[in-house]
């Protein structure tokens, strides 16, 4: 088994410029039954960085995104061929441990998804799954998690109230403290603030402007505001391939190719 | 898709030719008054100015609503930015104009000295490259743009020479002191309005290909 929880982690130094690649993605192609979502991706995603990955729906960016945490595998008649690489490691073979990989790369959906439980729980449960018993160590965890996710001042008093009873920017802020629980490398986030209102999109944009001193940031967004906000790095698809890729300034100022710049102007999609 | 963007885009470019046309009138004025020296059009050319002005102030709004309202990105964000930088330039250069409409509207006392001939050059020079920058933001014409940037050459070569020109007409005739420096400041006024078409090319070329001065921005 590879155990993606140990075997090279990547050395998390803070304000490092060139942290490397995190995802290597080769010949990528996914299919759902017949229909072929991904088509040829080819693209390098850098570590401790933050990509947005646009297009119109349908375009198959939440798909190329789940299948960095083998979300996929969940949908029956899902297919994937090409090779998608951990710093390094084939999470597409045979021995992978797929939870495992999928501590290593959290997730965060666009509806908040706390488990039906207090604050304090939703927090430990990642790291109570992976062995962790004593109190100590989980109230730790807790705290240091929920301070990360700027959520600590405004619930540290109430952490038994259930999850379901905070707000849904809080809800959010605290899926994300649920990801840094189990110290991954990479967190996933597909539209994170889709459903909240500007206040919570700002806080959950400014963590991750945070986050990304430690983790590498992959965002799925329809907004190409936030994506120009928070991305260093910016992915254009569509129809299941992807057209460009480049620095969000320029991608956003002078894109190369035609149908990104129709796209991020308005002109269709 | 973004029709109502379309149309105000289109009638950004619209008002953009309009204040071209504005000033290059003006600086077309300019050039007239220098030789037939009539105090009363230069006074019209001064009074024109304000136009241009009050044109620069809606063009400044229209783009400041635009990147509030629509949140350019690439192309079209390269087009609203640009035309906030240029119509800085091109209300300079109205400026200019009635500056030296200024200059010739005042009376002059004794003998009145006949501007030079290489002067009078620099007004066609300095509106030419005024209409072609203008020209090149209309087609969105790099080449032309370009070649508006390398005549810039050609107006202060004749600004140095006129300068060479009126300090050899000082030494000579001290009588024209006042009216020479008046020259002199027209002359700067004209190498200044040729700088000005430079910036308004070099923004056409961002506007158009992204690149400003040869840095991608």
């Amino acid at each position: 088994m590879t155990n993606f929880a140990q075997n090279s982690r990547a050395v998390h130094t803070p304000g490092q410029d060139d942290a490397g690649t995190c995802f290597n993605i080769q010949d990528v192609n996914l299919y759902y039954g017949s229909f072929h979502a991904l088509k040829d991706i080819h693209m390098d995603i850098p570590a401790r960085q933050v990509t947005a990955l646009i297009g119109p729906s349908g375009c198959g960016k939440s798909t190329l995104l789940k299948s960095l945490n083998r979300m996929n595998d969940l949908i029956p008649g899902c297919r994937i061929t090409g090779k998608v690489e951990l710093f390094g490691e084939d999470i597409y073979a045979p021995q992978t441990e797929v939870n495992l990989l999928r501590k290593r790369v959290g997730m965060v959906f666009q509806k908040p998804n706390p488990f039906p439980m207090s604050i304090y729980d939703n927090i430990a449960y990642g790291p109570r799954t992976h062995g962790v018993r004593s109190k100590v160590k989980l109230d730790a965890i807790v705290e240091h998690s929920l301070r990360k996710a700027a959520l600590w001042d405004e619930v540290k008093d109430n952490l038994k109230k259930s999850a379901m009873a905070i707000s849904g920017g809080q809800q959010q802020r605290l899926c994300i403290a649920r990801c840094f629980a189990v110290q991954p490398d990479v967190i996933l986030m597909d539209e994170p603030t889709s459903a909240l209102d500007p206040i919570s999109t700002s806080k959950i944009e400014d963590l991750v402007l945070e986050m990304k001193n430690e983790y590498t940031i992959v965002i799925v967004t329809h907004n190409m505001q936030q994506a120009a906000r928070i991305s260093d790095l910016t992915s254009f698809f569509l129809l299941g391939e992807m057209i460009e890729m480049g620095n969000t300034d320029s991608l956003f100022s002078n894109p190369t190719d035609k149908r990104t710049e129709n796209y991020i102007t308005g002109r269709f999609g | 898709m973004r029709s109502h963007f379309d149309e105000q885009l289109h009638k950004l470019n619209e008002e953009m030719i309009r204040m071209g046309s504005m000033i290059e009138h003006a600086i077309e004025q300019a050039g007239i008054l220098m030789a037939s020296r009539d105090a009363e059009h230069a006074r019209t050319v001064i009074a024109a100015d304000v136009e241009v002005d009050r044109k620069e102030r809606e063009i400044e709004t229209l783009c400041l609503r635009l990147i509030l309202m629509q949140q350019p990105v690439a192309r079209d964000l390269r087009l609203v930015s640009s035309a906030l930088k240029m119509i800085t330039d091109m209300e300079r250069i109205g400026d200019q104009a009635a500056d030296i409409a200024e200059i010739i509207s005042m009376p002059v006392k004794g003998q009145r000295y006949v501007y030079p001939e290489l002067l009078q050059q620099m007004g066609p020079a300095a509106g030419t490259m005024v209409n072609r920058a203008v020209d090149a933001f209309v087609k969105r014409d790099v080449d032309l743009a370009h070649e508006v940037i390398e005549s810039d050459d050609v107006v202060d070569a004749l600004f140095n020479d006129v300068k060479k020109e009126l300090l050899q007409t000082m030494k000579k005739h001290s009588e024209f002191g006042m009216q020479l420096l008046d020259a002199l400041m027209i002359a700067k006024y004209l190498e200044r309005i040729g700088d000005h078409a430079c910036n308004i090319a070099e923004w056409v070329e961002y506007a158009v290909t992204g690149t400003y001065k040869g840095d991608k921005l």
